[in-house]
């Protein structure tokens, strides 16, 4: 093959309908490397970039767990806020969201087979993304210096008035634009491939692609305009103040749909390949193409759902979020019927029997089957704290405590990254046509990730029932001591800290075969197919193909849900807030202290600041 | 669109589960009376406090037969006052707001908890109960020295909590200078 033929075969498939309703087809042993190899290489880079932010951020997670439960203490309390930035602005936008662009590129130009539009294009929004993402980490990164007047303290929510770098949200702005433009990729790619073949049905990893792009679209605009007209001119001094609650209000507007979409590409992988490894068939097209119309119309405007227990928003439009909230555990509940039936049909197949019998019958030994079963499993469990934190009054107990960590680790930090680790055992050779380097150490890895998982996250719950607070350098404080559930406070601690370390050696693990895998040479024969669904797109309603349509109401039920609320916290505060001062994290966070300091904190002064055993075991 | 007759049973459980969580929370809000912290005050100039007549003295203030009303500045990095003593079996509204950035007001052990958005007064009555002690931190990351934001909370038996308040209700600032 040539560097630039990036065509299949002019007679490959043509005219005919993709026949396995994912979409597409793999014909005889090809592999998406050796059917698409340019896209392919778009892919592995976008890999390889989530890849460093995992490695990074995961670095950096270990380092906090040992600081929080007191363990080990390198570094000072100050640095830990800037640790903590990194680990979640590198793991939830930079590994999920890299992660998730060559997941979608893949699955578009895999279901319409057919290569991307223009693939200079996709390297321009692969740059965008890359620059922005790498001004903003260094931006944070420069927190841990003092050499330069430079940092981003601000943790991955940002809420002014706390203040980070110019830098810090101009790159965040780059990156953005760089998601917009895949988007966009794939759009045009698809509407090509309309133009090419007008009568057939939009193949299903299409559609979860299509669709989640616009759900991007719709969630990004609010973040937008709350970094472009708010907190870059502010952080440049161009305007005085901003309205805290406006530009919060902003950020969930963006914050609860970034979490679907961090799920949408595991989401994809369960639907449309975990089948397939289990040996089995999608059981229904029409209803995975449902779900993602669900998420569509469901995953924004449900933002408020984080403001529970914000001042200014009136009880109303929380009550409103708190129903669209509930609704939106209806596809997910769909999704963990689909997924599961559609591996039993797999052992089924392979000779399963008995009420749960079957289960033996799958291929456990598989790390991308295994660590994307244990995924789900973890998204369960996760699914149900959730439905805690959307419980409006309940949510009292737990809002800010370590619970909603213990949360989204489950989440994020398993339903996707482990489906993505899982999967890359899958993928990594359809895109480099290079073999695994180790599947058994595979296999331990994603096992390692699901135990280090459950002990770090129970743990974390448990704490979070006792009233110990997130995002916090030193949990333990002078007055008090926390009461005791499922086990004490310190004894809670130790959980956490063994869950922690038990992560960070699955995460070398992960990383290194990856590494070594890069290593291997290219060979034949590593050719995957992906089974048509049991039900398949030829019973599901036109309509539900109509994005467009989908779309508007998207837009729509936004405009309900938060139309009114925005207006009455711009009524009350003003469009620039009530007054107040800018506190920028860029200076010297010493000199803040002596200045503001009360007396009390000045007595406390070495265990703040000093690291050390503040507090002690209670 | 053909549907599974198992898919059509999960998806009526599920609606159920839905509408059970909704009605356990309206349940929640129309039974026991759990209301949420919303806008039921006007916004205030954070940097304008000592203006503010609830602000300006931090203090605790009986407002009606054994209902009081604590008026409580967040800040980077305390409370103030520092401790808010509170009479034993009374009923409490706090008023929490922030003259500087976003902070939390979380007595600890306990379902009282709520954001502290300077601008914004947030509030949150509770029931005291016994005398006791608690802890009030802030559960919400404030700048480099968050961890060693903390307050205290001291529940009083009623008569001593009308010695120490001079047996006056205005207060004279931290209201509890034992």
């Amino acid at each position: 093959m040539t560097a630039t033929a990036d065509a299949p075969a002019a007679t490959a498939d043509d005219g005919t309908a993709p026949d396995d309703g994912t979409g597409g087809s793999e014909p005889g042993t090809e592999t998406f490397y050796d059917r698409f190899p340019e896209a392919a290489r778009i892919v592995r880079a976008t890999f390889l970039g989530a890849f460093l932010a995992f490695a990074v951020g995961t670095t950096f997670g270990i380092i906090q767990t040992l600081h929080r439960t007191g363990i080990a203490r390198p570094f000072s309390s100050v640095d830990y806020y800037t640790f903590l930035t990194a680990h979640g602005v590198f793991l939830v936008l930079s590994f999920t969201i890299f992660f998730l662009v060559g997941v979608f590129t893949w699955a578009l130009v895999r279901s319409l087979d057919r290569p991307l539009v223009n693939t200079r294009f996709s390297w321009a929004w692969y740059g965008l993304m890359a620059t922005g993402m790498t001004l903003t980490g260094l931006t944070i990164l420069a927190g841990f210096t003092s050499a330069v007047d430079v940092s981003a303290d601000v943790l991955f929510t940002f809420y002014a008035p706390l203040q980070a770098h110019p830098l810090f949200y101009g790159g965040l702005a780059v990156f953005l634009v760089g998601t917009w433009l895949a988007g966009l990729d794939w759009w045009r790619t698809f509407l090509a491939w309309r133009r090419e073949h007008p009568d057939e049905r939009i193949p299903l990893q299409a559609f979860m692609v299509l669709t989640t792009t616009i759900m991007w679209y719709v969630a990004t605009s609010a973040l937008a305009i709350s970094v472009l007209f708010f907190l870059l001119p502010w952080s440049l001094g161009l305007i005085e103040t901003v309205n805290p609650t406006l530009t919060r209000t902003l950020f969930w507007f963006f914050g609860h749909p970034v979490v679907y979409f961090w799920l949408m590409p595991a989401y994809l992988l369960w639907y449309t390949v975990l089948p397939s490894i289990a040996g089995g068939r999608l059981f229904s097209d029409p209803l995975a193409r449902v779900v993602f119309v669900l998420f569509l119309l469901l995953s924004t405007p449900v933002g408020i759902h984080h403001q529970y227990l914000d001042p200014g928003i009136a009880e109303g439009f929380k009550f409103v979020a708190m129903t669209n909230t509930m609704f939106l555990l209806l596809p997910s509940l769909l999704t963990a019927f689909t997924v599961v039936a559609s591996v039993e049909y797999g052992a089924r197949v392979r000779g399963g029997t008995g009420l749960f019998g079957w289960l033996r019958t799958l291929p456990w030994r598989d790390p991308a089957f295994t660590g994307m079963m244990l995924a789900g499993l973890m998204f369960a469990a996760g699914g149900f704290s959730g439905m805690v934190n959307a419980g409006m009054n309940i949510n009292y107990l737990i809002h800010n405590t370590i619970w909603v960590t213990g949360h989204f680790h489950l989440t994020v930090g398993t339903a996707v990254a482990l489906t993505f680790m899982a999967a890359t055992y899958w993928l990594w050779p359809q895109i480099t046509n290079k073999p695994i380097y180790s599947r058994q150490i595979g296999l331990a890895q994603v096992v390692l990730w699901f135990a280090g998982m459950a002990l770090m996250s129970n743990a974390m719950h448990a704490q979070g029932l006792l009233g110990v607070p997130r995002r916090t350098a030193e949990p333990t404080y002078s007055g008090f001591e926390y009461g005791s559930a499922f086990g004490g406070y310190g004894e809670l601690n130790l959980q956490v800290a063994i869950g922690g370390t038990i992560l960070f050696a699955s995460a070398v693990l992960f990383l290194s075969n990856v590494v070594l895998t890069m290593g291997n040479s290219r060979t034949d024969g590593l050719a995957e197919t992906l089974a048509e669904p049991i039900s398949g797109s030829e019973d599901a309603p036109l309509v539900l193909d109509n994005i467009r349509l989908w779309g508007g109401i998207a837009v729509l039920l936004v405009l309900l849900a938060y139309a009114l609320p925005i207006v009455a916290i711009v009524q009350r505060g003003g469009l620039f807030g009530p007054g107040g001062e800018a506190y920028p994290m860029v200076l010297d966070a010493l000199a803040i202290l002596a200045e503001q300091a009360p007396d009390v904190l000045v007595e406390r002064m070495p265990d703040v600041l000093g690291g050390g055993w503040a507090g002690g075991w209670p | 669109m053909h549907v599974h007759s198992y898919e059509k049973i999960w998806l009526a459980l599920g609606l159920g589960l839905i509408l059970l969580l909704i009605g356990s929370v309206t349940y929640g809000a129309v039974g026991p009376g759990v209301s949420m912290v919303a806008a039921d005050q006007p916004t205030v100039d954070p940097t304008a406090l000592d203006e503010d007549d609830r602000f300006a003295e931090p203090r605790v203030e009986q407002v009606g037969e054994n209902e009081y009303e604590a008026y409580v500045v967040a800040f980077q990095f305390g409370f103030e006052p520092d401790p808010i003593v509170l009479p034993a079996n009374s009923t409490v509204t706090f008023m929490v707001t922030s003259r500087d950035v976003t902070h939390g007001f979380e007595v600890v052990g306990t379902n009282a908890n709520t954001m502290v958005i300077p601008g914004e007064v947030s509030t949150l009555t509770v029931e005291t109960g016994g005398p006791t002690e608690y802890g009030v931190i802030c559960n919400e990351y404030c700048g480099a020295a968050h961890h060693g934001m903390e307050g205290s909370i001291e529940v009083v038996p009623q008569e001593e909590f009308e010695e120490s308040a001079g047996g006056s209700s205005d207060g004279d600032g931290s209201g509890g200078d034992q």
